[in-house]
C-alpha cells in the first residue's frame, strides 16, 4: 500500500488555496442527496456536523454522552491559538505554522500544518459571531495571552473554560441545524462497528446505550470525531468516557493507525493519591506564566515548603532551560518533574509531585491580580485538595492528557478506507510528535468548520449519491458480529469487573509505554499485555442485560479494544528508535538528557495495519517532506 | 471512613423503583463522592449486583453530566460545587447519605441515578444560538464589545447544563437554566438580531415540555455548581414582555 498524503503542490502560502479551486464541488440542488454520519459532538464532530448541515447535506450525528454538549472538549481551559498578530507583537501565519511543526518536532506534514495556520484566524471570527464570550480588553478589543510554551501572545480564552465556551458555541450551531431538521441527532448511541460496501465507507452499526438495541446507519460518506486514546493509561485528564472503540473498529476494518506512540503528558495535573482514583485532574498550564516550579534539593526532605530556605529551592526548569524556563514545552516540563521526582526529590504524599509557587508573583502583582487571572483555578485546586495555593504551593504532577496519533489521513482529512474521514484529535494529522498548548482547539475547529466540508464534498462530487440502504448484507453481517461480541462479553461470567482490568492496563502501559520508554521496558509491555487480555476473555464479570441500559457492559468494550490497542501502542514505540517530542525512548539521548531524534531513519509517519489479534500489524511509512523549514534541533535553553 | 447510603434503584423508565441500602467501606477523604460510588459498584459487581448506574463524564466539575441529590440537595450543597467535584471530607465518617435522581416531571429516570435530560436540549433547539453560518462573518476586533459587558455574558455563558437548578426548584422550574443562554446572548452585539425571536421560542419549548414557572425561591441559585444569579431570570423575564409587545418577524 502506497500512502499518498495528496498534498497539493505548488509554494506553502498557495497550496490550501489551489487546492480548494482543483477540488470538486457539488451543485447545490444535488446536495440534499448526501448523507453524512457524524461520529463524535465535540469541537471537531459538531463543528463538522453544523457546517455540513447549513451546506445542504443531510447529517446523522452521534455521541455516547447523553447530551452532544459534554464532549470532552469542554474540558479545555487554557485557550485557542490563532495568527491573528493583534498583539503586534510579532505573530504571523508563518510564525504560528512554524512554532507548531517545531512544537511538533518535525514529524508532521509542512502542507497540513500551514493551512491549520491559516484557517486560525477564521476560526476567531467565526466564534466571537456565534457570540462566544471571549476575554476582552476595556476597549472592548478580543485580549489575548501567552501560552504553553510560545513566545508571542496568540492564545484566545473565555476565562479557564475555553474549551467549554467553543464547544457551546458549535453545539449551538448544531442545535439550529438540528431544529431546522438538517441534522438527526443520536445521543446515548455508540459506534461499535464501520460498515464498508465496495470498499466504501458507507455506514456504521451502533449499540443504542438507553435501550440496548443494535441499529445500522447508513450514508455516503462516514466522519469519525471521536477523540483521543488517552484512556489507554486508565488515569488521565481525559472524561471517563473518552475510549478508542470507535477508531479502533475503524482499524480493524482496514484504516491504518498512525503514530500511536506519540502521546501527550502534561505537565500540570493535580498529583495521584490513591488507588480509588478515578481520574487525574488537570490545572491549565496558564499557570506556568506566573507560578515558579521548584523541588527541593535534597533528597527526601521533609520540611514543609514555606520553610525551605531559597537557596536550598532548585527551579529545575529555569535554571535548564534558561530562556523559556516554567514555560519550556509540554514534554519537556513533564520530564524534567518524572527526573526530579525519580531522583528522590518529589513533594507531597506519594514523592510524585513537584511545587508550582505562586508568592513571589503575589508579591510582585498582588493577590487581586493573581485571583483575577487564575480565581476558578485556585478554587478548583482547594477544592479537591483541601490546600489553599494562595498560601501554600501547589503541587502537580504529569498525567496522560492528549494523544497525537490517530487514524492516518491525507491532505483531504480521508483515510485510506475512501469515504472515511477522520477529524479532531481522532486522526494524526498536525501536531507531530508533541503538541503545543491551545493547539488542540484550534484543530479541531478548523478541520470541522473549515477543512471538510470542503473536503467531503470532492469525495461527494467524485463518486456520486448511492442511497445506500441498511437492509444489504454487509449490514447484516456486521450487525452480526457486534451482537456476537456482546453475547461473548456477557458470557464471560469470571470473577473480575472490567474497571480492575482497565487499572492494571493503565499501571502497565504508564510504567512502561509512559514518559520514558525503552526496548526492553516496551518489549515486556507486549508480554504482558498479551497476557492481561486473555485474562480478562476469561474472568471477566459483566452484569446486567444486553438489551437494556448496561454500564458494565459498555465499560467492558470499551476496556476490551483497549487491550487489543495498547500492543499496536507498544510495537509503535518500540519501532521507532528516536526520541522526538514525547516520545522519549532511553537509549537516544544527548549528553544533557535531551531528545536525540534521527531524521535519517525517521522522518516518517508510521502508519500501521491490522492484521489480527495479538498479531504484530503491518508498518506503512509515509516519509515527510519538508521544503521550507530546515529540521533543526528543539531547543529552549 | 464509612458510610451507610440510602441509593434509589430503578431498573428502568417502566419500574417504579425504590431505595435499597448498601455500606461503603474503607473511603478516604480525598475521594470524591462519584468514586466513593466507584468503590461501592465494585464491590457490587463482585457480589453479582448490578452496579447503582449514573451519568458521569468530565470528573472536573465542567461537562454538566454528573447530576445526584444528595441528602434532598441537587450535588450535594457544597457551594459551587457539582457532584463530582464533591470530596468525602466533606461528610462526617459513619453517616448516613440519601441518593436520588433529579426529579421533575420533564426529567424522566432513564435507571436508577440517571435522567433523561433531552428537554434541555430541546430548548435550545428553539433558539439558543447565532443563526450564522460558517463563514460570512466578519472580523473578531470588528465590533468591539465592552469589557463589562463580555464579563457579563461569560457570567451567564458558564452554565454546564445540569439541571441541578430544576432538580431544587419546588416548580420544578427550567428558569434559570433558558435565562442563562438568553440572558448570555442579549449581552452581546452578536445576539440583538434574534433577541425577540429567541426569547418568545425558547420559552414557548420550555412551557411545552412541562417545566414549571419561577416564583422567587432562588432554590436555583442557591444550587448552581456555577453559581449563576438570579438577576438572569429577572433579565429573561423582561426581554419576554418586550418581545410579546412586538410583532412576530
Amino acid at each position: 500500500m502506497k500512502l499518498e498524503s495528496r498534498v497539493p503542490s505548488g509554494p506553502l502560502a498557495e497550496k490550501w488555496d489551489k487546492h480548494r479551486f482543483e477540488m470538486k464541488l457539488v451543485n447545490p440542488a444535488n446536495k440534499r442527496k448526501y448523507t453524512a454520519i457524524v461520529v463524535g459532538t465535540g469541537l471537531a464532530g459538531g463543528s463538522a456536523a453544523a457546517s455540513l448541515a447549513e451546506l445542504g447535506y443531510n447529517v446523522k450525528a452521534f455521541c455516547f454522552q447523553d447530551s452532544a454538549r459534554r464532549a470532552h472538549s469542554i474540558g479545555a481551559q487554557g485557550g485557542i491559538n490563532a495568527a491573528k498578530n493583534y498583539q503586534n507583537d510579532g505573530d504571523s501565519i508563518w510564525r504560528l505554522f512554524y512554532d507548531t511543526i517545531k512544537g511538533g518536532d518535525f514529524r508532521s506534514r509542512e502542507g497540513n500544518v500551514y493551512r491549520l495556520a491559516q484557517v486560525s484566524n477564521n476560526i476567531i471570527d467565526q466564534c466571537v459571531a456565534q457570540g462566544v464570550p471571549f476575554a476582552r480588553d476595556y476597549g472592548g478589543t478580543l485580549d489575548n495571552r501567552s501560552f504553553g510554551g510560545a513566545q508571542v501572545s496568540r492564545t484566545f480564552y473565555a476565562r479557564g473554560q475555553t474549551g467549554q465556551q467553543l464547544l457551546l458555541g458549535a453545539y449551538a450551531a448544531l442545535n439550529r441545524q438540528i431544529g431546522r431538521g438538517q441534522v438527526e441527532m443520536h445521543p446515548r448511541t455508540e459506534m461499535l462497528d464501520l460498515v464498508l460496501i465496495d470498499g466504501h465507507a458507507k455506514g456504521i452499526v451502533v449499540r443504542n446505550l438507553a435501550t440496548g438495541k443494535i441499529e445500522s446507519h447508513a450514508a455516503d460518506a462516514v466522519v469519525l470525531a471521536t477523540g483521543g486514546y488517552g484512556r489507554v493509561f486508565n488515569l488521565s485528564t481525559m472524561g471517563l468516557g473518552c475510549n478508542v472503540t470507535a477508531a479502533y473498529r475503524a482499524y480493524k476494518r482496514g484504516a491504518l493507525f498512525a503514530n500511536p506512540c506519540f502521546t501527550q503528558i502534561h505537565p500540570t495535573c493535580i498529583p495521584h493519591t490513591g488507588e480509588f482514583q478515578s481520574k487525574l485532574t488537570l490545572m491549565s498550564e496558564s499557570l506556568r506564566n506566573d507560578g515558579r516550579i521548584w523541588v527541593p534539593k535534597k533528597k527526601g526532605e521533609t520540611r514543609p515548603p514555606s520553610q525551605i530556605p531559597e537557596d536550598e529551592r532548585d527551579y529545575y526548569l529555569e535554571r535548564k532551560y534558561p530562556s523559556f524556563g516554567n514555560l519550556a514545552p509540554r514534554d519537556i516540563s513533564s520530564r524534567s518533574a518524572k527526573e526530579v521526582c525519580d531522583e528522590g526529590r518529589g513533594v507531597g504524599p506519594t514523592g510524585y509531585g513537584v511545587y508550582l509557587d505562586f508568592s513571589d508573583a503575589i508579591k510582585r502583582l498582588g493577590k487581586n491580580i493573581i485571583e483575577q487571572r487564575y480565581g476558578n483555578l485556585f478554587e478548583m485546586y482547594h477544592l479537591i485538595t483541601d490546600e489553599d495555593p494562595y498560601e501554600v504551593p501547589m503541587r502537580i504532577y504529569p498525567a496522560s492528557h492528549y494523544t497525537m496519533g490517530g487514524l492516518w489521513v491525507d491532505y483531504n482529512l480521508m483515510s485510506n478506507i475512501p469515504g472515511l474521514h477522520v477529524i479532531g484529535e481522532a486522526n494524526f494529522s498536525d501536531h507531530g510528535a508533541n503538541r503545543l498548548g491551545a493547539s488542540a482547539l484550534m484543530q479541531g475547529l478548523a478541520d470541522g468548520y473549515f477543512i471538510l466540508p470542503y473536503t467531503i464534498s470532492d469525495y461527494f462530487a467524485r463518486v456520486g449519491a448511492k442511497n445506500i440502504s441498511t437492509d444489504r448484507e454487509e449490514f447484516r453481517a456486521a450487525e452480526k458480529e457486534v451482537k456476537d461480541r456482546v453475547k461473548k462479553l456477557m458470557a464471560v461470567n469470571g470473577k473480575q469487573t472490567a474497571e480492575s482490568f482497565h487499572k492494571r492496563l493503565g499501571i502497565i502501559m504508564w510504567e512502561y509505554c509512559g514518559m520514558a520508554r525503552n526496548e526492553a521496558g516496551l518489549k515486556k509491555a507486549l508480554e504482558l499485555i498479551p497476557a492481561l487480555r486473555e485474562e480478562f476473555w476469561s474472568d471477566v464479570k459483566v452484569l446486567g442485560e444486553a438489551g437494556d441500559m448496561n454500564q458494565t457492559l459498555e465499560r467492558a468494550g470499551r476496556v476490551a479494544d483497549f487491550l487489543e490497542f495498547a500492543e499496536i501502542f507498544a510495537y509503535d514505540a518500540l519501532n521507532r528508535e528516536e526520541s522526538c517530542g514525547a516520545h522519549f525512548r532511553e537509549e537516544y539521548q544527548t549528553g544533557e538528557g535531551e531528545a536525540l531524534r534521527n531524521d535519517k531513519k525517521f522522518a516518517y509517519v508510521a502508519a500501521w495495519e491490522y492484521k489480527g489479534v495479538g498479531q504484530k500489524p503491518g508498518l506503512h511509512k509515509e516519509e515527510l517532506e519538508f521544503e521550507n523549514v530546515e529540521l533543526a534541533t528543539r531547543s529552549y535553553k | 471512613m464509612n458510610f451507610t447510603l440510602h441509593v434509589w434503584r430503578q431498573k428502568n423508565a417502566r419500574d417504579k423503583g425504590r431505595m435499597e441500602t448498601y455500606r461503603a467501606h474503607d473511603i478516604t477523604p480525598d475521594m470524591s463522592f462519584l468514586e466513593m460510588l466507584d468503590v461501592v459498584n465494585e464491590e457490587l459487581v463482585e457480589k453479582g449486583t448490578e452496579p447503582i448506574h449514573f451519568d458521569h463524564d468530565c470528573r472536573e466539575g465542567i461537562c454538566g453530566a454528573c447530576s445526584l441529590v444528595i441528602n434532598g440537595i441537587p450535588h450535594g450543597g457544597k457551594k459551587g460545587c457539582t457532584t463530582c467535584e464533591l470530596r468525602m471530607r466533606n461528610f462526617k465518617d459513619g453517616d448516613e447519605i440519601y441518593v436520588e435522581p433529579f426529579r421533575a416531571k420533564a426529567l424522566p429516570v432513564v435507571k436508577d441515578l440517571m435522567v433523561d435530560r433531552s428537554a434541555l436540549d430541546r430548548i435550545m433547539q428553539a433558539g439558543g444560538f447565532v443563526s450564522v453560518s460558517t463563514g460570512a462573518v466578519p472580523d473578531g476586533n470588528a465590533i468591539p464589545v465592552p469589557k463589562a459587558v463580555a464579563d457579563k455574558a461569560m457570567d451567564a455563558a458558564a452554565c454546564i447544563g445540569c439541571g441541578a437548578c430544576i432538580a431544587a426548584c419546588k416548580n420544578a422550574s427550567a428558569m434559570l437554566f433558558v435565562a442563562a443562554k438568553v440572558s448570555h446572548l442579549v449581552h452581546l452585539p452578536q445576539g440583538q438580531v434574534e433577541r425577540e425571536r429567541r426569547v418568545r421560542n425558547m420559552v414557548a419549548q420550555m412551557d411545552k415540555e412541562g417545566f414549571g414557572n419561577c416564583t422567587n425561591y432562588y432554590e436555583c441559585e442557591a444550587v448552581c455548581p456555577k453559581s449563576i444569579s438570579v438577576e438572569v431570570i429577572a433579565k429573561m423575564n423582561r426581554e419576554y414582555l418586550k418581545a410579546l409587545t412586538k410583532p412576530v418577524k
